[in-house]
């Protein structure tokens, strides 16, 4: 493979080919021959539309599909670690000691019945030989960590009586509550007012850095994206189709899809002009796609398109595209280049 | 500007949140809101969850009854002057949840042309109708025409909805968070099938949004709510160029930057909106302002016009007035 990218360090996460299918009639191949790396203290972004696999990498990288009709191929490491052969203790040592996530739903990480401090607590003392009072301290350390205004009385309330941004933030503090080296972000701010999204974005980016966390940032939001990331990888149809950093991404997109998200989200449109919208839809999972998943959609696609392994141009900085067209331009103005 | 087609004036609707007597707490949702729409242009409604955009829609298209305060179309006052099916029909409303909207046992084609029926016309001629509209929003009706919605992408339902407003041949479209939950490339598309529509039809919008780069796209006067009030209306050139109201300035300045070489530095605004009921007193806004000075906790601003159909309840501004 010609994804390798420039990392002098071993690697917080590696994941080499992996593909995920679901079982059923029909089945899901929700992600397909997905590789990436990511170095400790980096923030990837995985921008795509709702359905693109998104959700599907990251609990992959938790372990959270279920077992049962979930066929999983291809290595996922993290912290050297090979995270689809963990079992019981050293699995649950994983999900939320060096490895943690948060939800665009605070529910789902959040239980009702039981108040900020004790949740907080109890995660605290799963994970580490620490003494009730001091998990107790812990939890009010990690409330004032997220910035959450009186915490020590935040501490006795239950989720339903925090605001939207203050729930959020708690589900952080619970995240980040056993120093994780890996925080997975599942849209924390897609269900928030854009003035509480950059509050809850600003503190996700000076926690990374204070903690020095390696963050997947999973989003639909190229601007969340630019907020807080170092490198990007767009997804489409369960594949990465290109990644680079955040700046190479967002001034000079090679792949046709990734130049429609970013005409989609407004980047350059002069106000009232029609829009350089992509057609068409997604297409379903259901089929091991044959060439490139965005050929129907796609106004360069030819022939070659339709054959699988796709060529893959690549840029300085790690950057590559999956693409016959970017391939082509790539070589072209190369050979003009030297010409 | 000269005859608006559609007018709101000092709407009011509080709702009802629970006590009885001295305790009774109302949610001030709408708190006299006035606007005027020109033909053919399209309004933005930008603001906070909760600080009545979707009240204000409603009240606009007289699914709500406001408690005070009236709507006119082309000058005549909704109700008394001019009937409730003749208004229904001229101003249409589209929502967020493309499903919610549609019975989830009619065929496309019957969903569409079940209005114009219902005013009236031929069964075959609903029909045909329906036919073409579905075509003129990108469904093939030979396709689409006899699906259910459960059968069709969030994208094509919207179409749907669209479509269906447009049966009625209306003259105004409320759109509430009509584009929001769609995928950026599927919302791109349905913006430009909305520029296109407006442009051969001369429709007008009323374009709700919680998103200021499409509201920017898409309209020529953006308005701008906070807890229920009007805090600024204006053209949208200079509303986003030059906000006249700190509310207006700190939303703009929570949008994300799309430069990496500019990322934010500083959250404009802390905490979450406040709550509608038991709004602060004087500037509603006072409480999160960074600018509030003397008369901003006691006295309500009143609106100042401060530019050519651009209007701004802040205080700032007649000090301004008073300088200039
Ligand atoms: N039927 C109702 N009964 C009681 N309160 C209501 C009702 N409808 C709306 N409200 C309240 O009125 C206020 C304004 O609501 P509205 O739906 O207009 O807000 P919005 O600006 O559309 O928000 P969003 O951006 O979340 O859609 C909110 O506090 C809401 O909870
Ligand atoms: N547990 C599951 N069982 C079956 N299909 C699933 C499951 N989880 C996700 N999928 C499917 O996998 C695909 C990718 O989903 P997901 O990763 O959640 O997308 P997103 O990019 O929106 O996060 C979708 O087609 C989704 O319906
Ligand atoms: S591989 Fe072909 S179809 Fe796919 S994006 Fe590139 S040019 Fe378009
Ligand atoms: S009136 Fe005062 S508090 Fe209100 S927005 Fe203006 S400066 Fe701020
Ligand atoms: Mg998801
Ligand atoms: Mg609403």
């Amino acid at each position: 493979m010609t994804q390798e990218t420039v990392h002098p360090v071993t690697p917080l996460v590696r994941v080499e080919d992996l593909s995920v299918r679901f079982a059923g009639t029909p089945p899901v191949h929700a992600v397909n021959n997905v590789s990436f790396e990511l170095a400790p203290g980096e923030v990837l972004s995985i921008l795509g539309e709702s359905g693109s696999g998104k959700s599907v990498t990251l609990k992959t990288l938790l372990r959270l599909l279920p077992e049962r009709k979930t066929t999983i191929t291809g290595k996922v490491e993290v912290d050297g670690q090979d995270v689809l052969a963990l079992e019981g203790r050293a699995l649950a040592d994983h999900r939320g000691g060096v490895a943690s996530m948060i939800f665009q739903d605070p529910s789902l990480a959040l239980d009702p019945v039981y108040t900020i401090g004790q949740q907080i607590a109890e995660t605290v003392i799963r994970h580490e030989d620490i003494s009730k009072s001091d998990a107790m301290a812990r939890a009010l350390e990690m409330l004032e960590v997220v910035r959450i205004p009186s915490a020590k009385r935040r501490l006795d309330n239950y989720p339903h009586e925090m605001s939207g941004g203050m729930r959020q933030r708690a589900m952080i503090a619970l995240a980040l509550a056993c120093r994780p080296k890996l925080l997975l972000a599942d849209e924390p701010t897609t269900a928030l007012d854009a003035t509480v999204q950059i509050q809850i974005l600003l503190l996700l980016r000076d926690l990374q850095k204070e903690l020095g966390m390696g963050v997947i940032f999973v989003t639909h939001d190229i601007g969340v994206a630019v907020e807080v990331s170092d490198r990007l990888a767009v997804m489409y149809a369960g594949s990465f189709v290109e990644t680079g950093s955040v700046e190479d991404v967002i001034r000079d997109a090679r792949h046709p899809y990734s130049k429609g998200l970013l005409a989609a989200n407004l980047v350059g449109a002069v106000p009232g002009t029609r829009l350089d919208a992509v057609p068409g839809a997604p297409p379903p999972l259901n089929a091991l796609p044959e060439g490139c998943s965005f050929a129907p959609r796609c106004a360069h696609a030819e022939t070659a398109c339709g054959i699988s392994p796709l060529p893959i141009w690549t840029g300085g900085n790690g950057r590559w595209a999956r693409c016959v067209h970017a391939s082509r331009a790539g070589a072209l103005a190369a050979a003009e280049s030297t010409s | 500007m000269s005859t608006p087609i559609l007018s709101a004036h000092n709407l009011v609707k509080h709702f009802n949140a629970g006590g009885f007597g001295a305790a009774r707490k109302v949610v001030r949702a709408v708190d006299d809101v006035s606007f005027e729409l020109a033909p053919g242009e399209t309004l933005g409604v930008v603001g906070e969850s909760g600080c009545g955009k979707s009240t204000t829609a409603r009240l606009l298209v007289q699914l709500l009854r406001p408690d005070s305060g009236s709507v006119r179309y082309e000058g005549k006052v909704v109700g008394p002057e001019l009937p409730l099916k003749a208004f229904r029909s001229k101003v249409q409303m589209v929502f967020q949840d493309s499903f919610a909207s549609l019975n989830p046992r009619m065929t496309m084609i019957d969903a569409v042309a079940f209005g114009p029926t219902v005013h009236g016309m031929s069964q075959s001629d609903a029909t045909r109708k329906a036919q073409d509209l579905l075509d003129r929003v990108g469904l093939d009706p030979s396709r689409f025409g006899g699906r259910y919605a459960h059968e069709l992408s969030g994208g094509q339902r919207q179409r749907v909805n669209i479509a269906r407003a447009l049966a009625f041949d209306p003259q105004v479209i409320v759109l509430d968070e009509a584009v929001s939950a769609l995928d950026k490339s599927v919302e791109a598309q349905v913006l430009n099938l909305l520029m296109d529509l407006r442009r051969e039809r001369g429709l007008t919008y009323v374009f709700i949004s919680h998103d200021l780069n499409v509201v920017r796209h898409i309209s020529d006067r953006v308005m701008v709510m906070y807890l229920g009030e009007v805090a600024e209306i204006g053209p949208a050139e200079s509303l986003y160029s030059a906000p006249r109201h700190p509310y207006t300035e700190a939303l703009l300045a929570a949008m994300p930057s799309l430069d990496p070489d500019r990322r934010t530095m500083e959250a404009p605004l802390a905490g979450d909106p406040p709550n509608p009921i038991d709004p602060p007193p004087g500037c509603r806004f006072h409480t999160r302002c960074s600018r509030a000075f003397g008369p901003c906790s006691s006295q309500v601003p009143p609106s100042h016009t401060v530019g050519k159909s651009h209007v701004a309840a802040c205080h700032l501004n007649s000090v301004k007035e008073q300088v200039a």
